[in-house]
């Protein structure tokens, strides 16, 4: 047998920028893709081969997830780019972008080494790091763009931090646009944002103080009028409500270079989940209301929405144990990311094709790398998917260090059954 | 003073106060003045009677050491008084307008004031003012024309000539008063002006002011003649305009390996004061072509030249 060489046969591809959708097979050299598609069964290549029969399984490129945070550096507590990627692994994601929020800020070049350097030696998928748009993110100065770039930065943002300033957006990306840079912007408008869930009948019900839909609008206009002055790519990290998705489908039509995010929690839940209080359906933005929501999908399943991404964002008991309006934002969310978004699939929401671009093809796009696509040269960074397996999401078996799972006891149906990067095997469903 | 006859005439305006008051016309005569005064500076008899009798003032609001001191030398090697006054010490820490400044000396009917101030147009305003001519010497980002006629005339000695040449400005474009009086005379006589910068130290319209517009400092300097170098202040460089010192060294700083884009031999020039290892590094701002040192004395040759021309007019208008 060859060594290092293995084929996947009999599987349903699915890999829209390469036209596949159907029943085919994967032959992988060296960690590349030698060869995809209906040519490839387990006579073409022979039996000196390893083969996996996927059975009619999907195969499909490995998930991209735009926004991760972990702990590391600073909170390894919380979670270590380690303990992350193997939580990455087990939902079929194959590349972690994190986010600078860290300890100390990932704002120069020498931290953005070490955390390359750090995820080379202990992460099971790729990492690469978002620097930050302002030295510490203090939102005052601009951090050195060019030079986090060359050390290998994908796109710049102040990942939960807004950088309210207008004249000093304005001249970040005057600056990145010079270095084809993508920035990253946490739409929200901070003076308009103190509460701590969606404002609205919800919110007064419980007593709670609210955060309007018109926080995030009116920051994305500002910023896409900035974007008209300066010619910047521009990607809003995640939006949340149907005026966003209204001012974006305008913003594309005026041809600006701007695309957006949002989570899967504001794809399959609302306000209404966070019923008694429950602190791990406290985000940023907030969950908002059912007419959101469905806007957000169908924002998706049109493309106006680019991206969907997990926004992964571990917290522990004593961040989260706490009265609603004390707990921190933020919830995990690397492993449930593909088994909440094939939700959609399943209620006839979106198509699985839509699902392969928003989760991998895009985000590889947007931040030009070199994966998320299935065709013979790529590496091979792959998900085999089982579209039925019904599984229940139990915290204590999850890879996350922190347990902030707003999927907690949920069963969901379909799962990553095997995950490969570069050619390896980083994760096989043992059930 | 009228035993004099007057002698010809080489610019229309009675004041200099930007590149705008000359014509392609006037610029080659004040020039070739200016090299007359540059071969005498090197002599052993440096000075001249032709300003004998006449006061210069130098009014400078903004701090000055060799703009300042080029002005003086060139008065006195003319034979003028001169007299220097540092306004941030006198009148103007007590509460007095630049204007009642302005006016105060115009009553003491001196023939050249030569004023430096930190906002754009207040020279403009004191010519419309006072009765003598009266020399800008830098005013805010606005214009800063002897700067421009001393780096053409250091151009025009070592290419001799300007029209077809190819001249690269970088850096701060945005703040720069003497990158808006560069890119206005050298468009006028010709040369290919280049902008070299990041978006964050361009001028808005800045491709319309008749130049090509990079980004980059290899595509700007690929085949230029003369790269010159403008200076970053200190507080731009840290993260208002640019990231860091050496984010900026690193993309924009002239270094050997940069300068190698452009032609072989291409002059290096910077108006000064540097900052070494940040816009210029020191072994390109002191190698062999490197011609700082000859532009401070093309400085003065070129303020006799203007001091001279401004005086031809004073006497005819007498």
């Amino acid at each position: 047998m060859k060594p290092n060489r293995r084929a996947y046969v009999n599987a349903h591809l699915i890999s829209p920028q390469q036209g596949l959708n159907g029943v085919g097979g994967l032959l992988v050299e060296d960690g590349l893709i030698l060869a995809v598609g209906p040519q490839v069964t387990a006579e073409m290549v022979g039996a000196a081969t390893a083969i996996t029969d996927c059975k009619g399984k999907l195969l499909i490129p490995g998930l991209i997830d735009m926004r991760v945070f972990t702990g590391e550096p600073g909170s390894e507590y919380r979670e270590t780019l380690a303990t992350a990627s193997e939580a990455a692994a087990a939902g079929g994601v194959t590349t972690m972008i994190v986010m600078p929020n860290t300890q100390p800020v990932i704002d120069d070049a020498a931290i953005v080494d070490y955390i390359l350097r750090l995820a080379r030696d202990t992460a099971l998928v790729r990492v690469h790091p978002m620097a930050a748009i302002t030295k510490g993110l203090h939102g005052e100065l601009m951090s050195e763009i060019g030079l986090v770039q060359a050390a290998g930065a994908v796109a710049v943002t102040d990942g939960t931090k807004a950088v309210s300033n207008a004249n000093m957006f304005r001249r970040a990306l005057l600056y990145a646009r010079d270095f084809d840079m993508l920035v990253v912007q946490h739409v929200e408008e901070p003076t308009l944002a103190s509460g701590v869930m969606n404002s609205g009948e919800a919110a007064s019900k419980l007593g709670l103080s609210g955060i309007s839909p018109m926080a995030e609008v009116i920051m994305l206009e500002r910023d896409l009028r900035l974007v008209e002055m300066t010619g910047a790519r521009y990607h809003a990290a995640q939006i949340s409500c149907a005026a966003s998705v209204e001012v974006i489908r305008a913003a594309k039509v005026r041809g600006l270079k701007v695309s957006c995010g949002v989570s899967i929690n504001h794809l399959v839940l609302n306000e209404n989940d966070i019923g008694a209080y429950r602190t791990f359906f406290k985000l940023s933005p907030p969950l908002r209301d059912e007419n959101h929501r469905r806007a957000l999908v169908a924002g998706v399943a049109d493309g106006t929405i680019d991206v969907i991404v997990s926004s992964h964002d571990p917290q522990s008991d004593d961040t989260k144990r706490l009265p609603f309006a004390e707990a921190a934002f933020g919830a995990i969310g690397l492993e449930t990311l593909l088994s909440a978004a094939l939700s959609l699939y399943h209620n006839d929401n979106m198509p699985l094709d839509r699902l392969v671009e928003a989760m991998s093809q895009v985000p590889a796009k947007l931040l030009g790398l070199d994966v998320g696509r299935l065709e013979a040269g790529a590496p091979a960074d792959f998900t085999l998917v089982d579209l039925n397996l019904s599984w229940k999401v139990d915290v204590a078996s999850l890879c996350s260090r922190s347990k902030n799972s707003p999927f907690e006891r949920r069963t969901l149906e379909g799962r990553a059954i095997e995950t490969v990067v570069a050619g390896r095997t980083v994760y096989n469903y043992a059930p | 003073m009228t035993t004099r006859n007057p002698r010809p005439r080489l610019f229309k305006s009675s004041h200099l106060l930007g590149i705008s008051d000359l014509s392609p016309f006037e610029v080659p005569t004040l020039l070739d003045l200016a090299d007359t005064y540059v071969e005498m500076n090197r002599g052993n008899e440096k000075r001249h009677a032709i300003l004998t009798g006449l006061t210069q003032v130098n009014l400078f609001f903004e701090a000055s050491t060799r703009t300042q001191s080029s002005f003086e030398i060139a008065g006195k090697r003319l034979g003028a008084d001169v007299m220097n006054m540092a306004v941030s010490t006198s009148s103007i820490s007590k509460g007095e307008t630049v204007l009642d400044t302005a006016m105060t000396i115009n009553a003491m009917h001196p023939d050249f004031l030569v004023v430096r101030h930190q906002s754009s147009g207040t020279v403009e305003l004191l010519a419309q003012k006072v009765s003598c001519a009266v020399i800008n010497a830098g005013d805010g980002q606005h214009e800063h024309p002897t700067q421009a006629l001393l780096d053409a005339l250091t151009i025009r000695r070592k290419f001799g000539k300007l029209e077809g040449l190819t001249v690269a400005i970088c850096g701060d474009v945005l703040h720069s008063r003497v990158a808006r009086s560069n890119i206005q005379l050298l468009t006028k006589m010709g040369v290919r002006v280049r902008v070299v910068a990041p978006s964050t130290l361009l001028p808005s319209g800045v491709e319309n002011f008749g130049v090509e517009v990079f980004r980059n400092m290899k595509d700007g300097l690929d085949g230029a003649d003369v790269v010159m170098m403008l200076r970053l202040q200190l507080e731009r460089m840290s993260g208002a305009f640019v990231p860091s010192q050496r984010e900026y060294y690193h993309f924009y700083g002239l270094t050997e390996e940069k300068l190698a884009y452009a032609k072989s031999g291409a002059m290096v020039m910077h108006p000064g004061p540097m900052n070494r290892g940040v816009e210029i590094d020191s072994i390109v701002a002191d190698g062999a072509q490197s011609v700082i040192r000859e532009q401070v004395e093309m400085g003065v040759a070129v303020r006799m030249a203007v001091l001279d021309a401004l005086s031809r007019n004073k006497e005819r208008a007498q």
